[in-house]
């Protein structure tokens, strides 16, 4: 039945205002990414047509959030609400400095990865659905990024999960199928017990709007139950995210698809699971997040630590990447612990770094790997000599993963230490540092095993061979996806003004959720 | 399974099922229904066709693969979100169109256009799950 | 009411978590069906529970008439039942072809990803 013939005031129930068609910039990257991967999905027996179409969609996404990142900047955090519906009832989707930013990047990586595959993965691949699968994974990513609803969160954390599930298995291999049964397994029990902490606490709250949980959840008389849905939502997340305790499925099953898809999981699944927990254990819980202080410090201890010595027993060097990215995770993690204005800053920038140097990294060595036809870091050798450029671009990458200036690792781990040592955790300050040791004894083996020491080399069986020396000369779809991630990571590294101010911003919106509560419903709190 | 009776009966069950399930997409804007339980109907209505007459069989009749159906099916459900773009409101908020048809008022809304979709991508995905997994009994 | 739901949701989850905790595969997927069912029922019991009353506005109405069952619960246990559904389906062909291709649904046994005696990195520079 149309609206006009109600006698009810529908002024109390929905919006009436008119919306400015810049607004829309934030539902813009879910709904292109649904329709490229639909068109993508129906035109998959073309297989020559798939790059492109995933191509140019991935671009339109990058430019609408561009453009999304943009308007947060110039009037602050954006709210737009389903169908109309005054908050808290409508599904709202609010974009803030952090979400906007992350969605920007993932963005980025995942156009990066679209023209990789472009050059990597096989016509039955594509026929298959790699292009709709990639689609569907960046609309999963950049609704959890710009949603404003927790039970929307989890709604787009299965988008991603399903579409990462069908990623996973593409090539049908029996390694990826074993990765595939604990990825999936361990990952779906994650989602649930998220789900089950949403319960709870709509149960406590009575709301799922993540503004009105911010409000309800402060005021709340008995403060008990709250945590002990703050530590379950810890728990879920920290499953998503890799952290210590539950870290087991990342190393388990990053190795194993491939390498496009590795690189895209290691760039997005493990900061959706970080993105989470900055925004429920610091803008919907705060208390709840001060109670669990020291345990949310010694598990990002424990995962640094981990991390990094897992990549240092490695052999094979994509499984060394992944407990890179675990290290990385427990770092971000560390600046959650700190929880001060500028060590947030540095966890959002860290984050930010990660998704784009992880990916790079995935990219370099599966090239090198594809070459080489081995990922041992006893069988590869002489790169340097075949590729002198591959060597600089993956040396950039390393050092920027290892946090050594002047490269994107390098600002947030200075952030991070300084926002330990200025809340008295300098523990906390040693351990990044150790951290960062370890990686650069760890990268730097790396590098020399895998560019320097050419020639014949040794394998395991004690037989020598001799490796390749013709110069290699990269394929477009390489360079074209490594160079703007390279850029970006060197760009970060020298200005790290634009990111750090952004990211400041985004931390900032965490720490005090007025401006968050605003944008939602339009007065302050 | 494929016993004479059960052959003979089975197209008429699956077309009875298939209209079934439409109207329960069709009464799902007011009443109990949707597009989802809908679309489980007509799956459920493609397995029994399945059953009697093979995998290939449904394909056949299908005419379109069943994953092409449920990307339809999410394109149509995305194009209805959009008309409200220019109409300077926000995402999803429903249109309605309304019209007498040889006397017959008739109602068309965003919302429907958006359960069709859903029922599109319910009958094309769960279709090609079923299809894989009966495949797989046969062999 | 309340407190019999809570106890039927505890008895849901003792019985996935112990099928969960097993090493053979299809245990672990009958675990995580019930562990869906669980959180349903969680959900559903969270929103509050009230007899008999659907909330559905009667034709020409605007507002329901009396205080009626809360329906966002029932929304979420619908969007929940779909999506555990969903993937209960893909684990089922997932797990039958890790027994078809690995040869075993013994979760100790799934070495092929991770092998027990991978070769050391190089040690020095």
């Amino acid at each position: 039945m149309s609206l006009e013939k109600t006698s009810v005031d529908i002024a109390a129930a929905m919006i009436t205002d008119p919306t400015a068609a810049k607004d829309w910039l934030l539902v813009t990257p879910t709904l292109l990414t649904m329709l490229g991967g639909a068109i993508a999905l129906i035109t998959r027996k073309n297989v020559r047509l798939q790059p492109w179409i995933g191509i140019t969609a991935l671009a339109l996404v990058f430019c609408a959030n561009i453009a999304l990142l943009n308007h947060v900047l110039n009037d602050g955090v954006v709210t737009m609400v389903m169908g109309s519906w005054l908050p808290p009832f409508g599904i709202a989707f609010t974009a803030d400095p952090m979400g906007a930013m992350f969605a920007t990047f993932a963005s980025l990586v995942a156009l990066c990865t679209g023209i990789y595959a472009a050059g990597s993965i096989r016509p039955e691949e594509r026929r298959y659905g790699f292009y709709p699968f990639l689609l569907m994974l960046l609309c999963g990513v950049s609704g959890a990024f710009l949603t404003g609803d927790i039970f929307n969160l989890y709604v787009w954390f299965e988008v991603l999960l399903i579409s990462s599930f069908g990623l996973l298995v593409l090539g049908n291999k029996k390694r990826q199928i074993d990765g595939a049964v604990k990825y999936s397994l361990l990952n779906l029990l994650g989602t649930t017990l998220f789900l089950l902490a949403t319960a709870l606490l709509y149960g406590l709250v009575g709301t799922l709007n993540m503004a009105d949980i911010a409000m309800k959840a402060a005021h709340l008389e008995n403060q008990g139950p709250l945590m002990g849905v703050a530590l379950l939502f810890f728990l879920a997340f920290a499953m998503k995210a890799a952290a210590f305790p539950v870290n087991f499925w990342l190393p388990a099953s990053y190795h194993t698809p491939r390498i496009v898809v590795s690189a895209v999981f290691a760039g997005l699944l493990t900061k959706v699971g970080v993105y989470a927990l900055l925004r429920v254990l610091l803008l919907l819980l705060p208390a709840g997040h001060n109670w669990m202080n020291t345990l949310i410090t010694l598990v990002a201890i424990l995962t640094m630590l981990t991390g990094v010595m897992g990549a240092l027993a490695q052999t094979d060097v994509r499984r060394t990447i992944g407990y890179l990215v675990i290290t990385g995770i427990g770092s971000m993690l560390a600046g959650l612990a700190v929880a001060s204005e500028w060590a947030v800053t540095g966890a959002i920038m860290y984050a930010v770094h990660s998704m784009i140097a992880m990916t790079g990294m995935f990219f370099v060595f599966g090239y090198i790997g594809k070459l080489q036809g081995t990922f041992s870091l006893r069988e590869m050798g002489g790169m340097y000599r075949r590729s002198p450029i591959l060597a600089a671009v993956s040396l950039v990458l390393l050092f920027a993963a290892a946090g050594l200036p002047p490269f994107s690792g390098f600002w947030p781990k200075v952030l991070l230490v300084e926002g330990a040592l200025d809340k008295g955790m300098g523990w906390l300050a040693g351990v990044v540092l150790l951290t960062s040791i370890l990686s650069i004894i760890c990268v730097g083996r790396l590098w020399i095993y895998v560019f320097l020491r050419g020639g014949s080399q040794s394998i395991a069986d004690g037989t020598m061979v001799a490796l390749p020396q013709e110069k290699q000369k990269l394929p477009a779809t390489v360079w074209l996806s490594v160079f703007p991630i390279v850029l970006m990571v060197v760009y970060i590294g020298l200005q790290p003004d634009a990111v750090m101010s952004f990211a400041h911003k985004g931390a900032l919106t965490l720490l005090d959720p007025s401006a968050y509560v605003e944008s939602v419903f339009g007065v302050a709190p | 399974m494929n016993t004479v009776i059960f052959r003979t009966v089975a197209p008429f069950l699956t077309a009875l099922m298939t209209l079934f399930s439409i109207f329960v997409l069709l009464r799902g804007h007011n009443e109990p229904g949707g597009g989802f339980i809908g679309g489980l109907i007509a799956v459920s209505a493609f397995a029994i066709y399945g059953i009697a007459y093979g995998v290939a069989g449904v394909r056949r009749a299908l005419h379109v693969h069943p994953m092409s159906i449920a990307a339809s099916g999410l394109l149509l459900a995305v194009a209805s979100v959009l008309p409200s773009l220019f109409l300077g409101q926000p995402t999803m908020t429903s249109q309605w169109l309304e019209f007498s048809l040889f006397g017959t008022h008739i109602a068309l809304s965003t919302p429907m256009f958006f359960d069709i979709g859903v029922y599109l991508v319910v009958v094309g995905a769960i279709t090609s799950i079923a299809l894989s997994l009966e495949e797989r009994e046969s062999d | 009411m309340e407190t019999i739901f809570s106890l039927l949701v505890g008895a849901f989850f003792a019985a996935s978590i112990y099928l969960m905790l097993s090493r053979k595969l299809v245990r672990v997927l009958m675990g995580v069906a019930i562990l869906g069912n669980a959180v349903n029922l969680l959900i559903f019991t969270s929103g509050r529970l009230l007899r008999e009353i659907p909330p559905i506005i009667p034709l020409g109405e605007y507002l329901p008439l009396e205080t009626t069952a809360n329906p966002l619960p029932q929304a979420l246990v619908l969007t929940a039942i779909v999506i555990s559904f969903s993937f209960f389906a893909f684990f089922l062909v997932l797990g039958y072809r890790a027994y078809q291709e690995l040869g075993t649904d013994d979760m100790l046994e799934m070495r092929v990803a991770e092998p027990e005696n991978e070769v050391e990195p190089p040690l020095g520079y």
